[in-house]
């Protein structure tokens, strides 16, 4: 088991490399220059020279790559121009909100999808099949900004005044506030420390944080206001994974092994869930590693309709107020974490499947 | 008993018959047409792409409006209003617009019709593109293997690494909104997909005996590649292209309704949705019809695909099989 983890780890990392090598090359490839598009287009030619000597964009082109990866290897992503703080910093503020809504959506879309498609295999072509895969089929056509829009108009507009009221946008309601977790225990911490950046980006998950600190009010609070975005998320890997694990479930229960598990007397339970289930679980792990990257994707489209401070908006923002230093990390991170999800998702395969590890 | 021994003759004249007529038309793309046809959710998904496609066509004639014309002046009529038709009880004296005006007081209905050329031609555009260039690096790469196989396939993880939505906002981000960019964005994020579909079916063909005796004849590589090759990898390029197809038009929509799309006037489906998101709650026609207008483009090409894919398989693990 350990070889084939490292196994895959060593593959993961020209991936790696090549992402750098994009992004550093996508910033390059700017129109006007990396000088016009951070000063603005008015700026005269002997500001830009000068410019471009003190931040180095004179120096031949390897040179800079060199510096641009260790720059990334140290965490120095550089300092945003329009908020003029550490782009490093914004990332810890920013991360923890988009991993809290794409965890929510990936579990979500998995314990409903599953069921839903072993469901619709068992009972091939009854009601509850035809339904389960209309519903899926409209669901993998749906533009989740489109669902998102929709949900806020029914939860929180038509829905106004009842107990299903749900809010259409932010992290917390008015007025309510969270204090770090390492503050509530009070753990001394100097600002600016490596420490200091963990437990704040630790911090930063309020689920998790409002959870430490048994701060329940806040914790249903960020609950609420994570439930439309998650469902608006969540629909689309959800009828992916439906319709993966149905097919997969159909060719598996047309096994032999099957028909000898019930021809020995085993429970129709224990045939489904254990002879079934198991075999079929490889390509439904499949999918959801790519769903994953459906799932990143959404979450730009997702918190622009939502408001939520996350990862995906501030993207958004920064490549419209054309704020590079930004885009060109937050890249990074999200290609990176996009990796590091699909070998983990790889590495399940060697438990589901123990033949696989043999490869 | 009386029953079946009537039956009986005709059962077997029937039958005989067909296999008769089988024997005829047993040509590969006849017999692919014809499980195509037994599909249910390919016929459902190429009817509702055939009205999509009249639609597109006959859109000046059905449209009761130019999609572009702002309205103000030429009718008594506010920005933002709700559907009004004469059938179901919109008063007479008012002037019709089946879905309602506009922010800019155009006519909804038009610029959800108009949208449908601007649809369909980002998803056969982009697919298109994509898989030209990736019929080229997908046979390239398995036709030479080795060196620059291995290359070429850790260039396409790299770029499918990427979450692709994410990918093509970075790249329009560089190039500038605009349609085209985003047009070439997405056409760039999907090479990787017809490379790889390419490129394996390449390398299951590449050792057979037919291409040895094109070989052995004499043929040049790009003779063996267009004649003998390629068209093996068409099928699944067909059913692969008709999915992405569907999740190209998605991704336009995306970047136009970020505003990094289709900028306005275009009746783009995403970008209309874009400009009025934020009257959601007072106007909620505005974002409902175009998101409709989405889902049922996307649901068909799916459709679409799906049912190639089930009628086309079949073959394909026979293929796999021998």
């Amino acid at each position: 088991m350990t070889q084939y983890i490292v196994r895959r780890i060593f593959l993961a990392i020209p991936v790696i490399f090549g992402i750098l090598v994009v992004t550093f090359s996508l910033s390059r490839m700017i129109p006007g220059g990396p000088c016009r598009a951070i000063l603005g287009e008015k700026a005269t030619q002997a500001v830009c020279d000068r410019f471009i000597h003190e931040f180095g964009f004179d120096r031949p082109i390897y040179v800079q790559f060199g510096s641009y990866m260790v720059d990334v290897l140290k965490g120095n992503f550089g300092e945003s121009i329009r908020y003029s703080r550490p782009v490093a910093l914004i990332l810890i503020e920013r991360l923890p909100m988009t991993i809290e809504l794409g965890t929510l959506a990936t579990i979500l879309a998995t314990l409903i999808g599953i069921p839903a498609g072993i469901i619709s295999a068992i009972r091939r072509n009854s009601a509850v099949d035809v339904i389960t895969m209309v519903l899926a089929n409209m669901g993998v056509s749906m533009p989740v900004f489109w669902l998102g829009l929709m949900l806020a108009y029914i939860f929180a507009l038509l829905l106004k005044g009842t107990p299903l009221w749900l809010p259409p946008s932010g992290r917390l309601s008015a007025g309510m506030s969270l204090t770090p977790f390492y503050e509530a225990y009070g753990w001394g911490v100097e600002p600016e420390s490596i420490k200091f950046y963990v437990l704040e980006f630790i911090a930063n998950h309020y689920v998790l944080n409002s959870l430490l600190t048994a701060n329940w009010v806040v914790l249903k609070d960020t609950l609420t206001h994570l439930i439309l975005p998650t469902m608006a998320l969540s629909t689309i890997p959800m009828a992916v994974i439906a319709r993966m694990t149905r097919s997969s479930m159909l060719e598996v229960l047309g096994q032999d092994y099957i028909r000898t598990a019930r021809a020995k007397g085993l429970r129709e339970r224990l045939v489904i869930l254990k002879h079934a289930l198991r075999n079929a679980l490889l390509p439904v792990v499949t999918i959801i590693g790519i769903e994953l990257g459906v799932i990143f994707s959404g979450a730009v489209l997702t918190e622009t309709i939502f408001g939520l401070a996350g990862v995906g908006r501030m993207l958004y923002e920064a490549i419209t107020a054309r704020d590079y230093p930004i885009v060109q990390a937050f890249t990074v991170v999200i290609a990176a974490g996009y990796v590091i999800m699909n070998l983990l998702v790889d590495i399940t395969y060697g438990f589901i499947d123990p033949r696989i590890k043999l490869e | 008993m009386t029953n079946t021994l009537d039956h009986k003759p005709e059962i077997i004249k029937t039958s005989s018959s067909k296999s008769l007529m089988d024997y005829r038309a047993n040509s590969l793309w006849r017999l692919t047409l014809r499980r195509i046809l037994k599909q249910k959710s390919a016929l459902i998904g190429m009817t509702l792409l055939g009205l999509l496609v009249l639609v597109a066509i006959f859109a000046p004639v059905i449209a009761p409006y130019d999609p572009i014309q702002v309205l103000i002046g030429t009718e008594k009529i506010k920005q933002r209003e709700k559907p009004c038709i004469h059938l179901l009880g919109c008063p007479q004296d008012k002037p019709q617009h089946i879905l309602g005006v506009d922010g800019n007081v155009r006519d909804e209905f038009s610029r959800v019709i108009f949208g449908s050329r601007v649809s369909l031609f980002i998803g056969f555009s982009t697919i298109g593109f994509a898989i030209i260039v990736g019929t080229l690096f997908g046979s390239i790469s398995g036709y030479a293997g080795g060196l620059t196989d291995n290359i070429m396939m850790r260039f396409m993880d790299v770029l499918m690494a990427f979450p692709s939505l994410l990918l093509a906002i970075t790249i329009v981000s560089f190039l500038g909104p605009g349609l085209q960019n985003a047009l070439f964005a997405i056409a760039i994020i999907n090479i990787p997909i017809y490379a790889r579909v390419v490129r394996a079916s390449v390398l299951s063909v590449k050792e057979c005996d037919y291409v040895a005796a094109s070989r052995a004849l004499g043929a040049s590589p790009i003779h063996i590649l267009i004649q003998r090759i390629l068209p093996n990898s068409l099928p699944p390029l067909i059913v692969r292209g008709s999915l992405g197809i569907a999740e190209s038009i998605i991704s336009a929509a995306a970047l136009s309704f970020l505003g990094l799309g289709a900028q306005p006037p275009t009746p783009e489906w995403g970008s209309m949705l874009g400009s009025e998101r934020n009257q959601v709650f007072t106007a909620p026609h505005l974002v409902f019809f175009p998101g409709i207008a989405i889902m049922i483009t996307v649901l068909g090409f799916n459709l679409l695909g799906d049912g190639l894919r089930d009628a086309i398989d079949p073959r394909l693990a026979q293929r796999g099989a021998e």
